[in-house]
């Protein structure tokens, strides 16, 4: 089996690697595709639908996820449609109305001709695009946070909206979170994150706090290092 | 009971069962479908019991508690073997009767008869009902000779022969071709062709391979896979068996929403019962062919009944629709190939084996064959389930079967499809119901809800009804569905109220359109339908709504007033006596008025007056 595929997009006939997503073929050869949802280190998730495209499907065309739809020899992709549009115009649009601030959602409503939202606001901030879900379960292996509720009531949160037992507070939710909604403040050697406080450990040599003791705890943990491993912090190291 | 080894053994054990009845003793077969339960039919049953024990009559005559009938708006009923004769809407008071009179004497108890409400006549024997009369029942009519928990009953009647008929000569390539050939296509709401289906998963690489009978039924208002489950559990397994010979798979799944407590117990019953005689577990018949079937319970969410949905619950994760591009019958359950088809499918996959491909595609229409059953509510005056061949007309199901609509009013639409499906206009009534054709004029077959409604019905109301549950229901994944659904009913909610903008109508068109080419799954795919369809064949209705800050039906709080005419209005009180803050008044036999100022719109008055006095503008 050839580990290449060739594919046109938007009429260019493009190479992408076997198994690669549309999207990200699209992205390698500078054809641009608007997503939210999508994070290279992250399982394909597919539920903003702002990466919409309409791949040739017969005679007639098929909307799919670009973030999930696999690349195939001989396919053919349209990136931007009046059907796409108008789903990414809804898209942003609806968004808007949960989140009306952002930079990154006015700069992808901005490049759509979307003024304003003309829905109902009900500001939540959080766009549900489960990249901190992901990222806490998939990269750093905790699963402390996952969604709640369904429809409208769906939130991201805590078991039990308690304090999370499995949270080593390393603030990797709040750094991908494309929209900065997670708040996470570091003050008198405490991370407080997801409501809960987690102390700081302090480092042995400058006396600076550098990172929160369960994350190193559970460093040690999965790497097998000895008790006094983080006694420093990297600077001093 | 001893397994049974070969088709011969299952064949011998038919005939020895049938042998050992005698068609011609009298059975009371008593509806204790969770419909007829409802009604305080169990109470019912113990009567019946005691009297028989009473009168020393256990050798004489049988008491068969069936499965749901469909006709469970006459619930509780009793249909009196061998004539057939239908009592309805029985008390427990009327049990000695039926016993000494009917069933003892041959004598007809009149005040038990159903009387058609359209000709007045009584009407003695089951099959002259007219809501029997012009169904056919090749599926749903089983279920009157069966009791569920009773292995011998289905066997009785040629039970389990398809699967012996397969297992006995027939190639798993074969019973495919057959059902292929039979045309028949998945009830659960796609209408996908399910041989088709079949052949995939056979086909496709990896081991083992599963099959799943969807009995999730999340429609509000439909319970025919409910009533086959509860009624007829061994068809449903037939059909399992038969397709798993042919896909080869040696394992399936029921999944049943939890709130069918009947239909678990029914089931679970069915499948120990299956196993006990060998028609479950290794080595079917003597055949080298082995199977088992292990029940899931499912939470009770609409969207666990779609496929992606279905497959994480019974996993154990959340039950959340995954974009996934590839088929199920090449990677669902555990990533393994997977036949998901609906419980009125495989309980027509019997019939195909053991009547053939060219009986079966003769009934119906050429694109959709064989019958359908729809659970038929709302303005009509007979509700129930129904099963009729596919291509009859609507008319036919709402005048002919359904007796019409009720106290004389108009019919106005009939939704069809479940709650995303579309509702359709008097224009359409004599078209013919089919896959294809229901399609064309934007609505669904959907799992078979079919909601009738009168001239009192606002359709924007309506709709946003259907929009609202489909709201509750998303599951809250992807963003069109999501909020686009919510935006959408709150639109509704503003034309409902009287603060509908110009444009509306159009955001509506275009939002629609767009969660429909947006969604993640066919939840938000379908669920602007009932909106779309009510803008397609009632935009009169939202303009009235909008422009004129009317609702012509009536329905709109905010959009009517109630007022007296004084022609008709004869001072009978009767709107003063219920109004609950005094807003209608007036003197005993002068002409009444409705203050507006007090009116709080309850509609109580409009109800209460005999005289048909009080206007709704
Ligand atoms: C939101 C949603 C809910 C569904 N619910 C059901 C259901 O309750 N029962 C069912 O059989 N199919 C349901 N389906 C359809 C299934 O996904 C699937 O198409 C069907 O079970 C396949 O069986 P069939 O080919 O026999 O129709 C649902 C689909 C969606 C999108
Ligand atoms: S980026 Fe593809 S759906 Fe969100």
């Amino acid at each position: 089996m050839s580990d290449t595929v060739t594919l046109k997009i938007n009429g260019r006939t493009i190479t992408a690697s076997a198994g690669s997503t549309l999207l990200a073929a699209a992205q390698s050869a500078n054809i641009y595709i608007p997503n939210l949802c999508s994070n290279e280190e992250l399982t394909p998730y597919g539920a903003c639908r702002l990466c919409m495209v309409e791949i040739a499907h017969g005679k007639r065309t098929r909307m799919v996820a670009s973030c999930i739809y696999e690349v195939a020899e001989g396919l053919e992709v349209q990136t931007v449609t009046e059907r796409i549009l108008n789903v990414r115009k809804l898209v942003i649009e609806l968004l808007l109305a949960r989140n009306p601030y952002h930079p990154r959602l006015l700069k992808i409503s901005h490049e759509l001709g979307v003024q304003a939202s003309r829905f109902k606001e009900d500001v939540k901030g959080c766009i549900l695009c489960g990249q901190c879900v992901r990222t806490c379960r998939e990269v750093v292996g905790v699963a402390a946070i996952g969604f709640k509720g369904r429809g409208r009531t769906r939130t991201v949160a805590t078991p039990f909206d308690k304090a999370p037992a499995d949270c080593i507070a390393c603030g990797s939710c709040a750094y991908i979170c494309p929209v900065k909604v997670i708040p996470l403040e570091d003050k008198n050697n405490v991370r407080t994150i997801w409501k809960t406080e987690f102390p700081m450990a302090v480092c042995k040599k400058c006396g600076r706090p550098f990172a929160p003791e369960k994350q190193l705890a559970y460093f040690r943990k999965i790497a097998n290092l000895p008790e006094n491993h983080f006694d420093t912090c990297i600077q001093c190291r | 009971m001893k397994k049974l080894k070969s088709p011969g053994e299952l064949a011998a054990l038919q005939a020895e069962i049938r042998a050992g009845r005698d068609p011609k003793k009298p059975c009371i077969t008593i509806c204790a479908g969770t419909g007829c339960l409802a009604y305080g039919t169990q109470k019912i049953i113990e009567c019946f019991r005691q009297e028989i024990d009473k009168q020393h009559l256990q050798d004489r005559v049988q008491l068969r508690t069936s499965g749901c009938h469909g006709f469970c708006e006459r619930g509780p009923m009793v249909v009196i073997h061998p004539q057939k004769i239908f009592y309805q809407r029985i008390k427990a008071e009327d049990v000695p009767d039926i016993i000494s009179k009917t069933v003892l004497a041959g004598e007809i108890i009149d005040r038990l008869s159903y009387v058609d409400p359209a000709t007045k006549q009584k009407i003695v024997y089951e099959h002259d009902v007219p809501f029997y009369k012009r169904q056919t029942r090749y599926v749903l009519g089983m279920n009157g000779d069966i009791d569920p928990a009773c292995i011998d009953d289905y066997l009785a009647i040629g039970g389990y022969s398809g699967l012996s008929k397969a297992l006995s000569g027939m190639k798993p390539e074969a019973v495919i071709e057959e059902v292929k050939k039979a045309n028949l296509r998945g009830r659960g709401g796609g209408g996908f062709p399910t041989g088709w289906k079949w052949e995939s998963t056979r086909k496709a690489a990896g081991e083992p391979k599963y099959i799943i009978c969807n009995a999730d039924e999340g429609d509000p208002g439909a319970y025919m896979d409910r009533s086959l489950l509860e009624g007829n559990p061994h068809l449903v397994l037939e059909g399992m068996l038969i397709g798993a010979y042919a896909i080869g798979s040696s394992q399936g799944y029921i999944y049943v929403r939890n709130e069918y407590p009947l239909a678990v117990h029914n089931i679970t019953l069915a499948i120990e019962k299956a196993r006990e005689v060998g028609l479950l577990g290794e080595n079917i018949l003597g055949s080298g062919f082995s199977f088992d079937i292990k029940i899931n319970r499912g939470g009770g969410a609409f969207v666990c009944g779609e496929s992606s949905a279905l497959f994480a619950s019974i996993e154990g994760r959340s039950g959340e629709p995954r974009a996934k591009y590839v088929h199920a019958t090449d990677q669902g359950l555990y990533n393994k190939p997977t036949n998901l088809n609906n419980v009125e499918t495989w309980g027509n996959v019997p019939l195909i084996i053991n009547r053939g491909a060219d009986w079966y595609a003769s009934i119906g229409t050429a694109n959709s064959t064989g019958t359908k059953i729809f659970s038929l509510v709302g303005k009509i005056n007979n509700t129930g389930l129904v099963e009729v061949p596919m291509g009859i007309t609507l008319r036919e199901i709402v005048y002919d079967i359904g007796g019409g609509i009720p106290n004389g009013r108009k019919f106005k639409a009939v939704q069809t499809g479940g709650p995303s499906g579309g509702c359709i206009p008097e224009q359409f009534l004599d078209m013919p119901v089919d896959f294809d054709e229901l399609a064309k004029i934007g609505s669904m077959m959907g799992s078979g809800g079919m909601i009738v409604m009168d001239d009192r019905t606002c359709m924007v109301d309506v709709a946003n009804y259907f929009l609202k549950f489909l709201e509750e229901e998303s599951c809250g994944k992807c963003t069109p569905c999501r909020e686009g659904v919510l935006q959408m009913r709150l639109i509704l909610d503003r034309i409902c109220e009287g603060q509908g903008k110009e444009e509306d109508i159009n955001t509506l068109e275009w939002m629609g359109q767009a969660i429909i080419d947006g969604s993640l799954c066919a939840l938000g795919g379908s669920a602007p339908n009932p909106v779309l369809t009510t803008i397609k064949y009632f935009r009169d209705e939202y303009e009235a709504h909008i422009k004129h800050k009317k609702c012509p039906a009536g329905v709109c709080k905010a959009l009517i007033t109630y007022s007296v005419d004084a022609e008709k209005c004869t001072g009978c009180h009767a709107c003063a006596r219920v109004c609950p803050t005094q807003a209608a008044t007036g003197e005993k036999k002068k002409t009444h008025v409705v203050d507006l100022g007090k009116c709080i719109k309850c509609g109580a008055c409009f109800e209460a007056c005999k005289f048909d006095a009080i206007k709704i503008l």
